[in-house]
């Protein structure tokens, strides 16, 4: 079980908790502001743009290429831009949070 | 090519072959003649993603018509909204159709696309053979608008009526008298709303304001187009192929039956592979280079969704479907500020289209079909099926 907060754009705190999955799913199924996961977590729409909070980033590691390259181009992007699509919900991922960019 | 030849008895009648590979790998671009106004079609997915998204150096709102390829300069004046319209006033218009366009992940829009959908399916298994374009594809199309515009189901008989192309007929890919059909039809339709408002997309339209000012009956207008344009053919196309694949993979379908969770991916690789909208236009702002390709000002380029989507550099066996492909950045439905308004209500229906046929088909046979290829300079392009006839029994 890993407890995941979402902290959206208004500032609102959302913590939920999951076991598998991707972290996309996961923010849909609790219906977090921000997060629409359009094309339901293959990596092709960016509906799922979230930074990851600083000294939080070992617990998600680094982004793929094809993620990469689909960031690049996001104007909101920074260093700590993922796509939660890519996130895998994991024990390691437990207390994790993330900034909803949209 | 009304019936199988040889050579097509070799290549599955579902099989998409992708005619940009040679020159996607050597050149990154293709030149096509469009009436006089030529084009560059960007072929790579990083080359055609990065386009997408430079909105200061390739312009959407430029002449009316003019960054649709073929060109609608000729038959249009009306500025599709906010397809052709820049930011930052592009987010004004974009912000006030976004939510209305999202309304099909709503539970009871979704209920009521099921009984269309499942409706049709019935129909069509208590019948023998059956032309899918016109008698499948066509009319889920027109009925499912009804949902997406909120207005009375029989109104989709007024549309089936119109044929699969709003713009284009037989005779020409673009119909000046068949555009004005459409044309008048709306003028019609957004008078009457005005006088009678009620809760459909035209009356929300004429009620809105867009940067303090009210809509005019032109900017509605051109919202309009945009909606019944964009999602015509485009969806008959994805419908009509989705269903030849499956007739060609029956293990696909009972797959699905068995695992509806993949549902979604599977809707995102078959749009993937089938790339309804071949491509889209833009209008360039200042000489510029892309893959090292000199392109000048005033002309146009295109970014060819159809190529970049069996890019090698990011898919895996770009010409198999893998129905649950896990990573698949594609770009079918466009990418960045313009991405397509109504992917919600698309991949909506594909779903419901593939639950219904996993639970409803027994099998489904294709007897014969004529092949829509699309001529872009040196590339001959499968889009669909200008009709496909098929025989399709429940289970």
């Amino acid at each position: 079980m890993a407890k995941i907060t979402f902290i959206t754009k208004d500032k609102e705190e959302i913590t939920v908790e999951g076991t598998s999955g991707s972290v996309m799913e996961l923010a849909v199924k609790n219906n977090v502001k921000g997060i629409d996961g359009d094309c339901g977590g293959v990596c092709s729409c960016a509906t799922c743009h979230v930074q990851v909070d600083a000294g939080h980033t070992d617990k998600t590691g680094v982004a793929s290429e094809i993620e990469s390259d689909m960031l690049e181009l996001d104007d909101d992007a920074n260093e700590f831009s993922r796509l939660c699509c890519q996130l895998q919900v994991t024990e390691a991922m437990d207390g994790v949070v993330l900034n909803v960019v949209k | 090519m009304e019936h199988q030849t040889e050579t097509q008895k070799k290549v599955k009648t579902s099989e998409f072959p992708d005619p940009f590979e040679q020159a996607r790998i050597e050149r990154g671009y293709g030149d096509i003649d469009d009436q006089n106004d030529p084009v560059t079609m960007l072929l790579r997915l990083k080359d055609v993603r990065k386009t997408a998204h430079n909105w200061k150096t390739f312009i959407s709102g430029a002449t009316p018509g003019r960054i649709v390829v073929p060109s609608e300069v000729a038959i249009r004046d009306i500025r599709q909204i906010p397809f052709e319209v820049d930011p930052p006033e592009h987010k004004d218009y974009r912000n006030l159709v976004e939510p209305w366009f999202k309304r099909p992940l709503e539970e009871e829009y979704t209920a009521k696309m099921t009984k269309i959908i499942e409706e049709l399916v019935d129909e069509v298994i208590a019948k023998d053979d059956i032309e899918v374009v016109s008698d499948f594809s066509l009319k889920l199309q027109s009925r499912c608008l009804t949902l997406l515009l909120n207005i009375p189901y029989e109104e989709a008989e007024t549309w089936i009526g119109w044929g699969v192309h709003v713009f284009r007929s037989e005779e020409s890919s673009t119909d000046a008298d068949k555009a004005n059909i459409l044309f008048d039809y709306l003028d019609e339709q957004i008078d009457r709303a005005a006088e009678n408002p009620s809760d459909d997309l035209y009356s929300l339209l004429l009620s809105s304001e867009v940067n303090g000012k009210k809509m005019t009956k032109e900017e509605v207008k051109g919202v309009m187009i945009l909606t019944f344009a964009g999602g015509r053919d485009t969806v008959i196309n994805a419908v009509t192929n989705s269903l030849a694949y499956f007739a060609e993979h029956p293990k696909s379908l009972e797959r699905l039956r068995q695992e509806p969770e993949i549902v979604g991916k599977a809707v995102e690789e078959l749009v993937r592979y089938f790339s309804p909208l071949t491509h889209m236009g833009r209008v360039v702002t200042e000489d510029t280079k892309v893959c090292e390709h000199a392109i000048k000002n005033d002309s146009r380029v295109s970014m060819c969704w159809a190529s970049a989507n069996r890019d090698s550099a990011a898919f895996e066996n770009p010409n198999e479907v893998v129905l649950d492909r896990k990573i698949n950045p594609h770009v079918a439905f466009g990418f960045s500020h313009h991405n397509c308004l109504g992917a919600t209500h698309a991949r909506q229906i594909l779903k419901v289209l593939i639950n219904t046929l996993a639970n409803k088909v027994g099998s489904i046979e294709i007897k014969n079909y004529k092949e829509n290829i699309e001529e872009w300079g040196e590339f001959n392009r499968k889009v669909g099926f200008d009709n496909i006839t098929m025989n399709i029994k429940g289970k």
